[in-house]
């Protein structure tokens, strides 16, 4: 993670959590990058990563997902996970990183 | 009539199998080699249904030499269960994840957003891309 920031790479995770929530989980997990709340699924939607039914009570929640976009807004990477358990790792973001990174520079 | 042994294998066997279990949760799954495939549980298992099938050979193959007729299927019943509820969750509930084929793909621009973080702090994608490289983000369940 300090890796990633000192690429100038930032990191920012969106849930349907509540702010609060996301304020107590950040303290207790010391996460120093934005934890965004996006209650009403809206921009979960607009990403098409809307599990149906899958939290508490069957409320809809994100499906777990990875994106790499760069400073011009596109995307470079795009990762999505078919089992919950398994995530990108932060390894494998810096190796798409530097190959951007030497295919742009020149 | 002789005091019969302890079936300790049995014992031993469920002991494992509940380990393998709950292992996955609080241990395992902190580390990507095993997450990813949870070998380590199913390493778990398999020592543990080796014990417990030791266990029952002992309870109704030698019987007057040890016990475990009554705890012998009740403890592999129950073995059965934990192992077949895991295997249920990791190879077929979390892989229950919607196909997510509108989701944007390499080389389009990310939709716009403005949320609010967890200082209630409003923050948009533009926000995070001034003044950086590159963004990662991540979309996630939540805690609730």
């Amino acid at each position: 993670m300090q890796e990633l920031a000192a690429r100038g790479i930032r990191v920012a995770a969106v849930s349907v959590d509540s702010p609060e929530m996301n304020h107590r989980q950040s303290q207790r997990l010391g996460y120093t990058f934005p934890l965004l709340s996006d209650p009403t699924a809206e921009v979960i939607r607009r990403y098409d990563l809307l599990h149906r039914g899958a939290g508490p009570g069957g409320a809809d929640i994100a499906r777990p997902a990875e994106f790499l976009i760069d400073s011009s807004g596109v995307v470079r990477w795009v990762n999505l996970t078919d089992n919950i358990a398994v995530r990108a790792r932060p390894g494998e973001v810096l190796d798409v990183f530097n190959r951007m990174e030497s295919t742009s520079g020149d | 009539m002789t005091k019969r042994t302890w079936n300790w294998a049995l014992w031993l066997g469920f002991a494992l199998v509940v380990t393998g279990f709950l292992s996955y949760t609080v241990f395992f799954a902190r580390f990507a080699a095993t997450r990813d495939f949870p070998w380590a549980n199913l390493l778990l298992f398999s020592a543990g249904v080796v014990l417990i099938v030791t266990g029952l050979f002992r309870a109704f193959g030698k019987s007057r030499a040890y016990r475990g007729k009554v705890s012998g299927p009740i403890l592999s019943a129950l073995s059965a269960l934990l192992i077949g509820f895991f295997c249920y969750v990791f190879f077929y509930q979390l892989r229950e994840v919607p196909l997510s084929v509108g989701a944007p793909r390499p080389g389009q621009t990310a939709p716009q957003f403005t949320l609010r973080d967890q200082n209630n702090k409003p923050v948009s994608l533009a926000d995070l891309l001034s003044g950086s490289k590159a963004v990662v983000l991540i979309f996630y369940r939540g805690f609730w």
